[in-house]
């Protein structure tokens, strides 16, 4: 649905270059919830905003269902946006016009009949929960309120794809989790491909069925959450299921064990101390539901150095689980390739 | 000099005053408006940056705004009397007023446009609207209430430099002042002139906040 190819964006000020994104290659595919992480900085507001063209990439191509916006100027890009609705941190409401009024705005913008624009702002507003404030203004409203009527203006157009800028950055967890609860919703109802980009793991966790992370201007990581979670060393992973806990003595071994989908309900940790007859002790674990699968991460120890622990650990990976042996991390990084 | 003098002098010349204010409030508007919002469109960042014609603009903005008015008014009486047939009286007033006070509005135009967050531009933007769309639909509904106030100064410059204008034949309280007050040491009809223009200022300056206080209102408005 969405795809970047060899994004890059360089600023020029006063001679000086800034590499704002260096050649990003990105995948969204139609009806999924993408979610782009990375720390402040590190170019993800700048590749949103490339995906609309608010920002022209210096070279690559952004194409969006099916059609290459980096092509486009003028009438033609404005029309490809109106099928393009974006969310912003902090929501851009017109103060000077009431809810309605504001959700009113893109309906105008595509030439709607004054009372089709009323009727059509109001199931907007409906579908959003905010019915009963039609007639208010965006100061007498909360934020998670602004944030509706942000969305509801930005579903104005019919659009295939919603592109969310830090939409719930600006929000208190609670807010945060009603807000990325109803994109959930509309994602499902009405196959709106969903690109939101995030400082934030946990909405990576309550929405994303896939996700990427973001660092000085490239990709580093991408996929599914899924596969994100079975790929060994991912920084990603590590971060969405953060299990915490170190070694007792330098001399054993810190294994972090992913249970993913069925493998969660083996009983392999008493297999292992049965079978190999080693004294198993938990630093850490955690059960969650990431994306709406059941996901398990958890730190155990065994005695002696990681020589000694080869079959034990062969055992694990045997059964199907994602092994990561703590110190052998570095060694292996990884980055998966996006087609 | 009795009232029965001053009176129908007083009432030509708030006439003559009023006329001259109200025609350059609203030559004012029309040429302010569009050089004060092309200002910040052509501006660095803007959304038809275009560094030549803001820099013109600017300079052109800049002469009006730096010459004493008094000099513009003599200066301009070639152009005045080329597009009028005359330099005399209050109609005339109108060409140098008009022209001195387009770069003040424009320079006001241009602060309180400035002024609207940058967001709504995208916003609209990323609805697919056109710098048009952006102008109508944002920058001067978000503007308005500052829009209002900056006109309300405007206004109130006008009618000094109206006094100004009648010094050189415009007609209006300030000939009246000059030529009665001054040159004839009528006190009397000075203080009634100056009080009179206490009283205008006054009205306009209200009337002007009431227009921003209404207009802000809808925008801060909180639930109680």
């Amino acid at each position: 649905m969405i795809t970047t190819t060899d994004l890059r964006k360089v600023y020029r000020s006063r001679g000086r270059e800034v590499t704002a994104l260096d050649g990003v290659d990105l995948r969204v595919r139609e009806g999924e919830v993408y979610g782009v992480v990375g720390r402040s900085g590190a170019g993800k507001s700048t590749l949103i905003r490339c995906v609309n063209l608010l920002e022209r990439p210096t070279s690559g191509t952004v194409t969006v269902d099916g059609q290459d916006i980096t092509r486009l100027a003028g009438r033609d890009l404005r029309r490809a946006r109106t099928r393009i609705g974006m969310v912003f941190q902090h929501f851009n409401l017109l103060t000077s016009r009431t809810v309605r009024a504001n959700v009113e705005l893109p309906l105008e913008i595509l030439g709607l009949a004054g009372r089709e624009r009323t009727r059509k702002a109001l199931d907007l507003l409906d579908l959003v929960g905010l019915a009963d404030k039609a007639n208010a203004y965006p100061a007498q409203l909360s934020g998670g309120q602004k944030q509706r009527v942000g969305i509801a203006r930005a579903l104005a157009g019919d659009p295939k794809v919603l592109l969310s800028d830090e939409a719930t950055s600006a929000l208190d967890p609670e807010t945060t989790r009603s807000i990325l609860a109803l994109l959930r919703d509309l994602n499902r109802r009405l196959g709106l491909t969903v690109l939101l980009i995030t400082h934030e793991m946990d909405v990576v966790k309550a929405v994303c069925d896939s996700a990427a992370l973001m660092k000085g201007g490239r990709v580093t990581e991408s996929g599914t959450v899924a596969e994100l979670l079975a790929t060994p060393g991912s920084e990603l992973a590590r971060e969405l299921f953060p299990v915490g806990g170190d070694a007792s003595t330098p001399d054993s071994t810190v294994v972090d064990v992913t249970f993913l989908g069925e493998t969660a309900a083996q009983p392999v940790i008493s297999q292992l101390a049965r079978t190999y007859n080693v004294d198993v002790s938990i630093l850490g674990a955690a059960m969650d539901t990431v994306a709406g699968k059941q996901v398990g991460r958890m730190r155990i120890e065994l005695p002696g150095r990681f020589e000694e622990n080869v079959v034990p650990i062969g055992f694990l990976r045997e059964r199907g689980l994602q092994v990561e042996v703590a110190g052998e991390e570095q060694a292996a990084p990884v980055v998966e390739a996006v087609r | 000099m009795t009232w029965d003098i001053m009176k129908p002098l007083l009432e030509t010349a708030t006439g003559e005053t009023l006329r001259m204010v109200a025609w350059s409030t609203l030559f004012a508007v029309l040429g302010g408006v569009p050089l004060g919002v092309l200002l910040v469109l052509t501006d660095r960042g803007g959304l038809l940056r275009n560094t030549v014609v803001n820099k013109a603009v600017g300079a052109v903005v800049n002469v009006g705004r730096s010459l004493p008015f008094i000099i513009l008014l003599i200066a301009l009486i070639p152009f005045t009397k080329a597009v009028l047939g005359t330099y005399i009286g209050a109609e005339a007033m109108i060409v140098p007023l008009s022209v001195g006070a387009i770069p003040f509005y424009a320079r006001l135009v241009e602060t309180s446009v400035r002024e609207v967050d940058h967001g709504l531009t995208e916003a609209v933007q990323a609805m697919g609207g056109s710098t048009w769309t952006v102008v109508r639909k944002v920058l001067l509904p978000q503007s308005l209430p500052s829009l209002v106030a900056g006109l309300t100064t405007t206004v109130i410059a006008l009618v000094g430099y109206s006094a100004m204008a009648g010094t050189v034949g415009g007609g209006g309280l300030g000939n009246l002042a000059v030529t009665y007050g001054y040159q004839r040491f009528e006190t009397g009809l000075m203080l009634v002139t100056v009080a009179l223009l206490i009283v205008l200022v006054t009205a306009l300056q209200l009337i002007g906040d009431l227009a921003v206080r209404g207009l802000a209102r809808r925008g801060r408005a909180r639930t109680t």
